[in-house]
């Protein structure tokens, strides 16, 4: 049967915040872009962003970008990619202020401008200290008034949305440039093929490879499967970001904000643990720092609850008043998902999977890259991504707090103008492959006809449940080894999933399925590097190799789908146009 | 737990009808949406819209014992067994939970929810005090659920005339922004005998919204700036 094609100038996979910067971009200049989204597009997951966007606006105080760019090298542990990195935080303030005049609803300073709060590892004077008031926000609330007012602005703009549309599968021709990808309409079922001159992903995160995770269901890394099966690498999969405080038991995120604006972390003995890890910056160290010292606290012990396994998160000395105005995000989901009102009592918290610091390859352009007859830098034509499910390298081996919706901003927007001036370049179609959907066509053929096979829902806990034991905060060589080992077979069970439900419309079941196909390229990108990378950097953490090691390891992993091969390649040291940063000790 | 659960396949189902569903649930099990997520992992062919699970995405609403509301942030304990789940009323069924929004969108859209100043945008920010600030408080938070809309007699009977509140919401959101410039072509635009004035203030959009807004509240506030040019 012939699959139905429809021709767009571009197609941007996910209308999370940096699907719809990008959209914009395409929009505002006249292009036919489409815009494709498993949900309507203020459902994805960006809408739950809490503390704050950073950029060194200087509106608290003084402030550089460089300062900014500083923070997020040494965040990353000298991973990240230093003109990534220079290029992200000179265009931070740039595209904050076109979202407030884009209308998003930022918290105010007597003086009419943007609020900013201190957050985790945002300090003055190249690291010197103290920190600094960085991150603008919307209560605690800011990725949904982001979310919304991107969504506002196409609106606007009349983008247009392809919603409840699941990509299935990227489309390339002989010499590897994209044109397209497979998709099909989750209402109906039918399956077309969206051909167009340039793609972006724009598909977000997988942190549900893990089983306490912040992410929503929708988080199934659906770019990254896309890419991993066109045989396109996955990026420095071994970091993951455990936010330090999800709510212990139920995984929904509360904000660092709550530390930004004074809160701090005890443990059964009442102690404020973090003066001992971080003396400076104490709760307000990088994310990795914190969580690991909460792992740490909890193994020797030292956790609360009847069990030991939480630590609290205190906040009620900072007073109703600052809370309802700040933090009225926070004491909802407290009080919702904790029992607790937090006015009056500490809030049970646990570091949860959050972030994915790798991802799809990509230059600060947006373009996506691949190693290609010696260049780790060889550029896969019609083909971009940005936000979570790119690896810039911006974040490198941690996160800083408020840079992932920065990330958003600055490279949705990047990666539009980008492909405005590659389509400006290439006006016409270039053929579709005669076979181009029949990768897919067979993979959905197999799971509609699977019988006797695998629970997609047994599976998938199976997957989770490897990644948590496995690859959680602290690693151990023989654990990683025999996850490795399980998640592989994991795998050959998901090539075996089997629903039941085999009606056309709306069929969750399946999408789940094919969720499932992602999560697991991911879970497997995930087990390998992090097995293969023998030193600890960031958030990856070995017990046998404790240090960081720059003379062996100062380098990005490159994970291939085919053979499951690693590959390597150079950090970019040298910015765009400052000096290099300098690897050194990282200490907060 | 007992639950009653609204199934409608147009794929093989000539009419809807109530399935009975009976389910071991375990401790961790503290909202409603972990129940539906067992009971999804024992028959999978329940359909339904979730994603956030913390009450910020609005995918899960749903009429649950009567009352509309999200399945995320419903605590089980707090439900009456057998708890019914029946889609969002007056919408069309797509199938089980999941129902058309076209009509409730468009009407999101006819308001023109964006900011509208055509001045040149200054160097930085607009500046706006905290005071014009909060005026946006109680509007901005809303998550497009539809569980006010479609709790609405107003919205049900002319779902296609009537803005429905959520979307008046939103309208008051952009009247009440200090930077919008737009106030009298906003008005203009609900000076119709249907796209505001249907609402009858009977608040069943208040008693129902997940995030404790109050669009009957916003809805009023529009009426008075209507009042206001008149005279």
């Amino acid at each position: 049967m012939a699959i139905p094609v429809r021709k767009f100038d571009a197609v941007i996979v996910g209308a999370g915040g940096a699907g719809m910067r990008a959209s914009l971009q395409l929009a505002e200049a006249g292009f036919k872009v489409a815009v494709l989204s498993k949900v309507f597009p203020t459902r994805s997951h960006t809408v739950a962003a809490q503390g704050g966007i950073g950029a060194a606006l200087g509106n608290m105080g003084e402030d550089s970008w460089m300062w900014h760019m500083y923070d997020t090298i040494k965040g990353s542990d000298w991973l990240g990619d230093q003109d990534t990195i220079e290029f992200l935080c000179r265009e931070a303030p740039k595209v904050v202020i076109e979202l407030e005049h884009f209308g998003m609803p930022f918290d105010r300073n007597a003086d009419g401008t943007v609020y900013q709060r201190p957050f985790g590892g945002h300090m003055q004077n190249f690291g010197a200290g103290p920190s600094v008031q960085r991150s603008c926000c919307a209560a605690d609330r800011t990725g949904h008034a982001m979310l919304h007012t991107l969504y506002q602005r196409n609106v606007r703009a009349n983008t247009l949305f392809f919603v409840e549309w699941m990509a299935l599968d990227l489309v390339r021709d002989a010499s590897g440039q994209v044109l397209g990808v497979i998709a099909m309409e989750m209402e109906t079922g039918e399956v077309s093929i969206l051909h167009a001159r340039a793609v972006l992903f724009a598909t977000g995160g997988a942190g549900r490879i893990y089983s306490a995770s912040t992410n929503a269901f929708i988080n199934t890394g659906d770019g990254l499967g896309m890419a991993a099966r066109a045989g396109i690498p996955l990026e420095d999969m071994e970091f993951w970001q455990f936010h330090p405080t999800g709510v212990a038991g139920a995984g929904i995120l509360i904000t660092e904000a709550v530390r930004g604006e004074g809160g701090y972390l005890l443990n059964k003995n009442g102690e404020r643990f973090m003066e001992r890890y971080a003396p400076n910056a104490k709760d307000l160290a990088s994310r990795d720092v914190v969580s690991r010292a909460m792992a740490t606290e909890i193994k020797e012990g030292r956790g609360c609850g009847p069990d030991g396994d939480y630590l609290l998160l205190k906040l009620d000395h900072l007073g109703v008043d600052l809370i309802e105005a700040k933090l009225p995000g926070i004491r909802e989901i407290a009080k919702k998902f904790a029992n607790v009102d937090p006015v009056k009592d500490p809030i049970p918290v646990v570091p949860t999977c959050h972030y994915q610091m790798g991802g799809i390859p990509t230059n600060y352009r947006g373009e996506v890259v691949a190693p290609q007859s010696g260049n780790p830098e060889a550029l896969v034509t019609g083909f971009y991504a940005a936000g979570e499910c790119a690896c810039a390298s911006v974040h490198g081996a941690n996160r800083l707090g408020t840079n992932s919706l920065t990330d958003l901003l600055v490279f949705g927007k990047a990666s539009g103008d980008t492909m405005i001036g590659f389509l400006k370049e290439n006006p016409g179609h270039k053929d579709l492959p005669r076979d181009a959907a029949d990768r897919t066509s067979m993979r959905l053929a197999r799971l509609d006809g699977q019988q006797r096979g695998e629970s997609v829902h047994e599976v998938g806990a199976e997957m989770r449940r490897i990644m948590q034991a496995h690859c959680g905060v602290f690693r151990f060589p023989d654990m990683l080894i025999e996850g490795v080992k399980k998640i592989k077979e994991t795998a050959e069970r998901a090539q075996r999933t089997e629903i039941r439900d085999k009606s056309k419309v709306f069929n969750t079941a399946r999408v789940e399925a094919l969720e499932l196909d992602n999560l697991i390229e991911v879970a497997v990108a995930t087990l390998v590097s992090a097995e293969a990378r023998k030193e600890s950097r960031g958030a990856h953490d070995r017990a046998d190799h404790h240090q960081r090691d720059d003379a062996n390891w100062l380098k990005h992993s490159l994970w291939y789908k085919q053979g499951s091969r690693l590959d390597y390649k150079p950090v970019h040291m040298k910015p765009l146009t400052v000096p290099t940063i300098e690897p050194k000790v990282r200490t907060y | 737990m007992r639950f009653k659960i609204y199934r409608y396949d147009p794929d093989k189902d000539a009419k809807p009808y109530m399935q009975d569903y009976d389910v071991e649930l375990q401790p961790s099990d503290r909202m409603l949406l972990d129940a539906l997520i067992r009971i999804k992992a024992i028959d999978d062919s329940l359909s339904l819209r979730r994603s956030c699970r913390e009450g910020v995405c609005g995918s899960d609403a749903m009429n649950i014992n009567g009352k509309n509301g999200l399945a995320c942030i419903t605590r089980l304990a707090d439900l009456k067994q057998p708890v019914e789940l029946r889609p969002l009323p007056g919408l069309p069924v797509i199938r089980d939970l999941i129902v058309d929004m076209t009509q409730f969108f468009k009407q999101y859209h006819s308001v023109k929810p964006y900011l509208v100043n055509n001045e040149p945008p200054p160097e930085r920010e607009r500046l706006q005090s905290p005071a014009e600030r909060e005026e946006l408080d109680g509007l901005y938070e809303c998550i497009l659920c539809a569980c006010c809309s479609t709790a609405c007699p107003s919205f049900w009977w002319n779902p296609d005339k009537f803005v429905g509140p959520a979307g008046l919401l939103q309208a008051y959101r952009f009247l009440a922004d200090s930077r919008d410039e737009a106030t009298s072509e906003r008005l203009d635009n609900l000076e119709d005998p249907y796209r505001l004035f249907r609402c009858h203030s009977i608040m069943n959009c208040v008693d129902v919204c997940p995030k404790g807004l109050n669009p009957t509240r916003a809805i009023g506030k529009i009426k008075d700036l209507m009042v206001k040019r008149a005279v």
